[in-house]
This record gives C-alpha cells, sequence and structure tokens, in this order.
C-alpha cells in the first residue's frame, strides 16, 4: 500500500491554506501508510537564493548553526524539529560539497529555489505536526505516506524523493527493474542515497528533465523505461504531473475545480476540501499523463 | 431515517443496517456525509431503500442481499462485490471492479466503470450507462453485462459464460472472447435489464453480443500461449 497526495493551486486564493489543506490529506491517508510521512512544498520561489531541506538527525542545532556558518557566509538557517531550511547564494555543487564532506550525519533532502521538503519516521498525524505543515503557505504541494515493503523504515526510505533542483516524486507501488536501471542512471552521473526503488524512478525524472526533456514527455518515456506498478506524482518548480501504470491497479483519484487541482489515493483524503462536492471528480486512465504547469 | 456518518461512526451505521429490527417497519434511510468511507452499507440481508447522498470508497453495498442501496456519487473499488440479490444504483461513476464475483442482483452505474468491471461475475446483471476500462469481465463466468458506451482493452478474457453487450466500440477482445449473433432472446434480454435500469432512448437492437469461444475450457497445449 501507501498513500499519495497533492495539491497544485490553479489561483492563489488558497495559497495562505496550503499547508492545511494538505495535512488534513496526509492525515487521512494514514491507514495506507502508517510507517512514516512527508511533503514537499512549493514556496516563494526566489531568483538567486537557494534553499536546502537538510534533515540534522541528532546534531544539535546550536552546534550545527555554528559550524556550517564558518564553511558557508551569509547563511541563513531556519530549525523546523530535526530538518532544518538553509538559505544560501552559494551555487548548489558547492553547498553539497561542503555538507556532504563535514557532516556526515547531516542528510540533504533535497534543494532547489522553491521546494522544502520534510519527512520523517513516524505517524503522519505526528510527522504533520512535528514539521508545522499546517503553518505553510505555497503553490503546489505533494504528500506520501508510507507503508514499507521493500526497504527499511528510516528517514531515507520515506518519500518524497527528490534528485534533482526543485524536483520531487511521490510513489504508490512497487518497480521491479529499480537495480538495473539504478546502475544504468548511475553510470550517467547520477546520485543514489538508497537502496528505494523509488529514489530510481525520481533519479530517472530527474536525468531526463535535466537533458530539456518536459515533465509530461519524461513520466511518457517512463510508461516504456519503468517496470511494475505505480500511481506517481512528480512536482517541478512550476508543474505538477500524475501517472498510472497501464495495469492501473493503484488507485488515484483527481478533483479539480476552478481554483485547484487534487488528487489522492482515495477519495476520503480529499473530502473535506473546499468546494470538493461540486469538482470534477475523475480517476486517471492508465497510461496516460495528465499535467498542469509546465 | 436520516443516518449522519459525521454524527455516528460508519461500524455503528453498518450495524444498524445489517440488524434490521424486522419488527418495526423502518425500511427507507438516506445516509448522509460519506465522505469516502469504506465498506458502507454492507453485509446487508434484508429488503430495505437506502439513499448514499455523496461519494463512497471501497466495497459499498458488498456481499448485498436482498436490500436496494443508491448512491448519489461516485464509488471506489468493488462496489456491489459479491453481491447475492438486490439493486445497487450508482448515480456518479464507479472505480476498478465493481460488481466483481457477484452472483445475483442488478448493479446499475449511471457514469462510466474503470478497469476490471465485472471481474469474475457469477450471476449478477451489470449495466452500465457510460463505459467500462480495461479487463473488464475477466474470467466472467455468469450473469450479463451490458454496456451503452465502449468496452476498454481485453474485454471478457477467458471468459465462461457471461453475455456481454456493447453499443459502442470495443478498443480489443481478450483471449477466447468472441463477437457472436445476436438472436431474440438477447434483445428481450437487453430491453428488460435497460427497462429496470430506467435508461430510455437505447435501442435493445444496436448493442453487439460478445461471449467465449470455449476454446480454452479445457487444457489444450495448442493454446498454451492464451493462458
Amino acid at each position: 500500500m501507501c498513500g499519495i497526495v497533492g495539491i497544485y493551486l490553479k489561483t492563489k486564493k488558497f495559497e495562505k491554506n496550503l499547508g492545511k489543506m494538505l495535512s488534513v490529506m496526509l492525515n487521512n491517508m494514514e491507514s495506507r501508510g502508517p510507517d512514516s510521512a512527508g511533503f514537499a512544498i512549493y514556496k516563494n520561489e526566489s531568483k538567486k537564493i537557494y534553499k536546502f531541506s537538510l534533515c540534522i538527525n541528532d546534531l544539535n542545532f546550536i552546534n550545527f548553526k555554528k559550524e556550517i556558518s564558518k564553511k558557508i557566509k551569509k547563511a541563513k538557517l531556519n530549525q523546523i524539529s530535526d530538518h532544518v531550511i538553509l538559505k544560501t547564494q552559494l551555487q548548489p555543487k558547492k553547498v553539497i560539497e561542503i555538507i556532504n564532506s563535514n557532516f556526515p550525519k547531516v542528510s540533504i533532502v533535497g534543494y532547489g529555489r522553491s521546494i522544502e521538503i520534510f519527512k520523517q519516521v513516524g505517524k503522519p498525524k505526528d510527522v504533520v505536526k512535528k514539521f508545522k505543515l499546517d503553518s505553510f503557505s505555497g503553490t503546489h504541494g505533494i504528500g506520501h505516506t508510507r507503508m514499507a515493503t521493500e526497504s527499511a523504515i528510516t528517514t531515507d526510505g520515506s518519500h518524497p524523493y527528490s534528485t534533482g533542483e526543485d524536483e520531487c516524486l511521490v510513489h504508490n507501488g512497487s518497480l521491479s527493474n529499480h537495480n538495473n536501471l539504478r546502475r544504468e542512471l548511475t553510470k550517467k552521473g547520477t546520485i543514489f542515497n538508497s537502496e528505494n526503488d523509488t529514489e530510481v524512478a525520481a533519479g530517472y525524472v530527474s536525468h531526463n528533465l535535466s537533458n530539456n526533456k518536459s515533465l509530461k514527455d519524461t513520466l511518457t518515456s517512463g510508461l516504456k523505461d519503468l517496470d511494475g506498478f505505480y500511481t506517481f506524482i512528480a512536482g517541478t518548480r512550476k508543474g505538477f504531473a500524475v501517472v498510472r501504470d497501464e495495469i492501473a491497479c493503484k488507485p488515484a483519484v483527481i478533483a479539480e475545480t476552478k481554483n485547484y487541482v487534487a488528487i489522492a489515493s482515495e477519495f476520503q483524503a480529499m473530502a473535506h476540501l473546499p468546494d470538493v462536492n461540486n469538482a470534477k471528480i475523475f480517476e486517471p486512465e492508465p497510461g496516460i499523463v495528465y499535467s498542469w504547469g509546465k | 431515517m436520516k443516518l449522519d456518518l459525521k454524527k455516528k461512526k460508519l461500524r455503528e451505521i453498518n450495524n444498524t443496517l445489517q440488524n434490521l429490527d424486522i419488527k418495526k417497519n423502518e425500511r427507507e434511510f438516506t445516509i448522509i456525509n460519506p465522505e469516502g468511507s469504506h465498506a458502507l452499507c454492507a453485509g446487508l440481508n434484508q429488503e430495505m431503500k437506502i439513499l448514499i447522498k455523496g461519494h463512497v470508497g471501497y466495497y459499498c453495498a458488498g456481499m448485498n442481499q436482498k436490500a436496494h442501496v443508491t448512491i448519489d456519487g461516485n464509488v471506489g473499488t468493488g462496489v456491489a462485490e459479491n453481491m447475492m440479490s438486490g439493486i445497487v444504483h450508482v448515480k456518479g461513476n464507479a472505480s476498478q471492479s465493481a460488481g466483481a464475483t457477484a452472483h445475483g442482483g442488478l448493479l446499475i452505474i449511471d457514469g462510466d466503470a474503470s478497469s476490471r468491471c465485472g471481474i469474475s461475475m457469477k450471476g449478477i446483471d451489470i449495466v452500465v450507462k457510460g463505459s467500462v476500462g480495461h479487463m473488464s469481465a475477466f474470467m466472467a463466468q455468469a450473469g450479463t453485462m451490458i454496456v451503452c458506451g465502449d468496452a476498454g482493452e481485453a474485454l471478457g478474457d477467458s471468459l465462461y459464460e457471461t453475455d456481454i453487450f456493447v453499443k459502442g466500440s470495443v478498443k480489443s477482445l481478450g483471449s477466447d472472447c468472441i463477437e457472436k449473433k445476436i438472436e431474440k432472446k438477447h434483445i428481450d434480454k437487453i430491453s428488460i435489464l435497460l427497462k429496470k435500469s430506467e435508461i430510455k432512448n437505447v435501442r435493445p437492437e444496436s448493442f453487439k453480443r460478445y461471449g467465449s469461444a470455449r476454446k480454452l475450457y479445457n487444457f489444450n497445449i495448442d493454446n498454451v500461449s492464451s493462458y
């Protein structure tokens, strides 16, 4: 199992409420995934500043702040539980190098000019509370509740997976050709941090996007290249897409209104969204990519 | 009687309906605020009329006997699965495996049904006003399926003795499913079911009939690739 949820706002009306909307959806998907939960929110896009979502695990934040400020000048840090959002004008490559070589206990959950990612083991309602999802505003967001099947219940094994700037992916299902694909993508330069199958799908998406393919075209070619069962929700800085494999065993429902598009594994996740009773509600058809934005 | 899922728990409501006091004459219920709940109205076994106002989750009216359940909304996976008798009427769309393994009764879907509609059906009649998705009537054994719209890929794969009638196009037929000649008795059967489903303006003569070629009933080495 596993539960996946996502909202893409078509207008500004609900931007302040995005976190609240997403947290109700995640809470309602606990029955599909009680082991861990996570979410990615796209907010306050900046032209020059990069945001790094870091999990500092059991490191002391004050010490970490002191140490990292010596390496990255003018870094701004904001702590939410065991996650830290680090803001800097330094290029991502440099920042990743600094963190990886000086802070082995810190994992980079994701980075970009808009995305912020939080994920942790535990029940969705506890994870949502811990990271104060209710207080988030934003333009679009994606979330996941995990029932672990093929790899351990850890932060690294939690979704969303982010393998490129402002990119993320959540998955309900399992892939059968991920080991092979991981080897192929590793040869081409993609770096993976876990043994998880979904991270390979995220890596596949990032690899194709970096070759200037659109999100829609990437997921369409994924229908051939990714073998297994899946409903994916993928996010980019300005876009949002959903795809189910051609067998379509893994569920998904979309509700579209003039203000937003919501997607979830089950309707009960979105039963409380504003105006949902007047929404156009449909199941994404097997093997067809649905995308919004770009 | 009005039953509100915001005020009462799902289990409480199902319990009330499953253990109806037959001495009382209360046989009509309206359920409000279903909010996508699973297994709503599952296991009913007496004559009663239920109207559910809103969208429901999985296995709605599963194992139904005798009851008439109307859903004024969409349903999730496996509506009326394993139904024995009675009527289940979905006014919106149905997710996958609608009417799965059901032995009897009538399932009416006003919208579309997604994949595997009527999988392994064993005697139920299913009438879909819209279209059905891929692998519908997979391994269907008995009963009737009427589709007023189109059918997806691999319709009637490995089917036994279910009669399938489709008005629109069929993307592809599954293994051992073939188009068959439509006779008067089939047209009569379609007319009766369309009438029961309150579908007007659809000519019973406009359907095509599909059924089993009966080549996979017994193992034959020449058919090994089709199994």
